[in-house]
């Protein structure tokens, strides 16, 4: 505890770097799912060979990835650029499948309701079937965000500071203070990035909690 | 097939701008290009391998620059030689504390580096040309070959040759890179003629190495001579007469185009104050006493009146 | 690229100590022990939590917190604290062991709670109306019901082990880590990106045999309707309305085997 109050500073600046890392792929990661998933919904054949290629992605280990976006990407070797490349396609991976399954359970005749009122197919994504979906791809973006805390702290490995490097130091000279501080640092993250899904999908889902927010 | 891409780029635009508006992310790309320009503007980018005590060099080139009003960033805790030093070729980052013998053979497995005026000459004939290395401290850090106190006794150890008795049933521990390095398996081979029945990958002199050696998961281990887990836990260094491990001085190595008169006057006044016993106590209060690598790294400026 | 393929098709990389079978050797035996471990722990505990229906917020609350742990953090903390109380290789096997068990319950406890938790009501007040005691509901209906779902966390359990059983090389254990760390040391990318294509081929292979397995195992009365069903509706939807197939709700079986999460659409 007091290891924490005299580091007070330094641990928020960890936790700053810490978010950055871990909230820009969730980012990237749901931009990049949602066309993904649509896709994957919209054609039964590229179902499978999306959702395949996007689970694969989970299997590689973050350190291998982190090392090797270097060679794949151009970029130096302490660029921020490629935890946040490589997290997207965690996320990525994470997210495809929930943003297909969330749309697959929009109800059939939901759509074919809003196709009869002479919706077409673009404007019925955005104001039909994504909204609807919204609670099932709102589960699967708080996975993400919660693996993402917890992957971006390998990057310690590699001298990339956030949280993570508080696990290095301490381990470094047998100390658990700044271990103890770090994982705490990281839940709390956690459950603050989890508390903003549930507030967005809140205020996102008007229909789920009476007419006070519509 | 058209109308998906539209679509589906619409999708990602529009997802793109109600995300960023909500979750306060920002671009990544504009981040990276504003760190290369705050590089290329001046600012001196200070790197340290992956142990405290090169940590805690970093953090003393830094204090002693910034006393002297150059603009310093660190990043710290860059892995072994073979990850930063192409950072350093490449301008990642623009410092670090070197060893002289290390980072010759480093650069040219055949370098001599058996004393410190060699080892210095060594390193820099093989420094790439938009490197250089400034004036060396006193200050050595060698890699060595560490046993417990029992082992020493049980098999009556003293140099790292007396192994030769005992190598099959001997466990040597290093970090992973010591398996491929020229002065880690290869030249305990070379030098010593010693094959242990195993080598265990462990870390860079920390809490791995320390309990694998006490826990006698490996019985001989690579410690850095100044890590006071040495002394505190009664560890045993082997000598080294065929100085297989050379002549290993601190010196700040640093790309050529940032070395300003400026700068390497404020690094070479740190060069000439820094001795062994200093900076093993200086790494003691770090490592045993748990006190941050910048505190003690100021605090020693300030009593050499270099801060 | 090229080093890539030059190390991984380099007989001498494959055999003796340290070749790569023998990394694939104790990446298995790692990974079994965790996934042995993890089922014993969370199998039982989420049976009893969704046949009485206690501590399910407990459940999904620990569930998501669990995930939250940094793997890296956890196991130096475990290193240090556990390590000098264990001798040998012990000192950092069991301390990696913990670390990985840690992560495999939360999918298995939510595929085996929820597994439970959806048992149709109506079978189960047959069963009872039927004579049976708890336990045999339990046994005799509830489990076998279950199945599947318990499958599929295991499963998803599996596949996060096998990824994540890298970590046992960050404290100088054997597994395919060990060629990440050493690549990473040495900066050989061929060994690094070899290493890390190994663990995703074993956890797709170890996944289509666990696949095998749950075709084995779950009653096909289970099984094979909801396989028709899915097929049929599958089949159905796509011809009128252009691509609803994915309105089967959990894709196919291939697919659901490769998310990491395949737990999770039914616990939330």
């Amino acid at each position: 505890m007091t290891w924490f109050l005299d580091h007070v500073g330094q641990v928020l600046t960890l936790f700053l770097t810490h978010i950055r890392l871990a909230v820009i792929p969730l980012v990237i990661g749901m931009v990049l799912a949602l066309p993904l998933g649509w896709v994957a919904r919209r054609f039964p054949l590229a179902y499978p060979p999306i959702i395949t290629v996007t689970g694969l992605l989970y299997t590689i280990p973050s350190l291998a990835l982190f090392v090797l976006m270097p060679l794949i990407l151009g970029t130096g070797i302490l660029s921020d650029t490629n935890i946040i490349v490589a997290l997207s396609l965690y996320t990525v991976a994470l997210l495809t499948r929930t943003v297909a399954d969330g749309l697959a359970a929009v109800p059939d005749q939901v759509v074919q309701a809003a196709t009869a009122m002479g919706i077409g197919p673009l404007r019925r994504f955005f104001t039909v079937e994504l909204p609807l979906a919204v609670p099932v791809i709102s589960a699967g973006l708080r996975v993400a965000a919660v693996s993402n805390v917890s992957i971006v702290s390998v990057a310690a490995l590699l001298g990339i500071a956030q949280l993570g490097s508080l696990f290095t130091d301490g381990f470094a000279r047998q100390f658990l203070d700044p271990i103890v501080v770090g994982i705490i640092a990281c839940l709390l993250l956690a459950v603050l990035l989890d508390l903003l899904i549930i507030a967005l999908t809140w205020v996102a889902t008007p229909w789920l909690h009476g007419r006070r927010a519509a | 097939m058209k109308r998906t891409t539209i679509t589906a780029s619409a999708v990602a635009a529009a997802a793109a701008l109600s995300l960023t508006a909500c979750g306060g992310g920002s671009d990544p790309l504009a981040k990276s290009s504003s760190e290369a320009s705050a590089a290329a503007s001046g600012s001196l980018v200070i790197g340290s391998a992956n142990f405290p005590e090169n940590e805690l060099l970093a953090d003393i080139y830094a204090g002693a620059l910034k006393a002297k009003g150059v603009q310093v960033t660190t990043k710290l805790n860059i892995a072994s030689r073979e990850t930063y030093v192409p950072a350093l070729k490449n301008g990642e980052i623009n410092l670090i504390p070197e060893y002289t013998g290390n980072f010759a053979k480093y650069l040219d497995k055949n370098a001599v580096v058996t004393d410190q005026a060699t080892a210095l000459a060594s390193l820099r004939k093989a420094l790439p040309d938009n490197l250089v290395a400034l004036e060396p401290s006193k200050a050595e850090d060698k890699d060595s070959v560490v046993v417990t106190k029992e082992t020493a006794d049980k098999w009556s150890l003293k140099a790292i040759g007396d192994l030769k008795a005992h190598e099959s049933e001997a466990v040597l521990g290093g970090p992973p890179e010591w398996k491929t390095r020229a002065d880690g398996v290869p030249g305990l081979k070379r030098v010593y003629d010693l094959t242990f029945k195993e080598f265990k990958p462990l870390d860079s002199a920390g809490s791995l190495t320390v309990q694998a050696l006490k826990n006698g998961q490996v019985q001989a281990a690579n410690l850095f001579s100044t890590d006071p887990n040495i002394k505190a836990n009664d560890f045993v260094v082997l000598e080294d007469p065929k100085s297989l491990f050379g002549a290993q001085n601190v010196i700040p190595v640093m790309t050529k185009a940032k070395a300003t008169p400026q700068v390497t006057e404020a690094l070479n006044a740190v060069s000439a104050k820094l001795d062994t016993d200093t900076l093993a106590g200086l790494v003691t209060k770090v490592v045993i006493d748990k006190k941050d690598a910048s505190a003690v790294a100021d605090e020693w400026l300030k009593s050499a009146q270099l801060g | 690229m090229n080093a890539l393929w030059t190390w991984l098709f380099d007989p001498a990389n494959w055999g003796g100590a340290g070749g790569i079978w023998q990394r694939i050797g104790e990446h298995l035996i790692y990974s079994g022990v965790t996934v042995l471990i993890a089922s014993l722990v969370a199998i039982p505990l989420g049976l009893w939590i969704g046949h009485t229906g206690k501590g399910r917020l407990l459940v999904v609350n620990l569930v998501n917190g669990i995930r939250a742990l940094p793997t890296l953090g956890l196991l130096f903390i475990a290193v240090l604290l556990l390590g000098p109380r264990l001798s040998g290789d012990l000192a950092f096997l069991l301390p990696a062991i913990f670390v990985l068990v840690v992560l495999a319950i939360p999918p298995i406890l939510a595929g085996t709670y929820s597994g439970v938790d959806e048992v149709d009501p109506s079978a189960r007040d047959a069963a009872t109306g039927m004579g049976m005691t708890p336990g045999q509901v339990l046994r005799d209906v509830e489990i076998p019901c279950a199945l599947p779902l318990i499958f599929s966390g295991i499963r998803s359990a599996t596949l996060q082990v096998i990824a994540t059983a890298t970590i046992a090389a960050w404290v100088s254990l054997g597994g395919l880590g060990r060629f990440l760390n050493d690549g990473q040391a040495s900066q050989d990318y061929g060994q690094m990106a070899g290493g890390a294509l190994l663990v995703a081929v074993l956890a797709v292979l170890v996944d289509l045999v666990l696949a095998g397995l749950q075709r084995l195992l779950v009653s096909p009365g289970l099984s094979a309707p909801r396989q028709t069903r899915r097929r049929r509706r599958g089949e159905a939807d796509a011809a009128p309305s252009a691509g609803a197939a994915g309105a089967a709700g959990s894709g196919s079986a291939d697919a659901r085997s490769v998310s990491v999460d395949a737990a999770e659409p039914s616990s939330t």
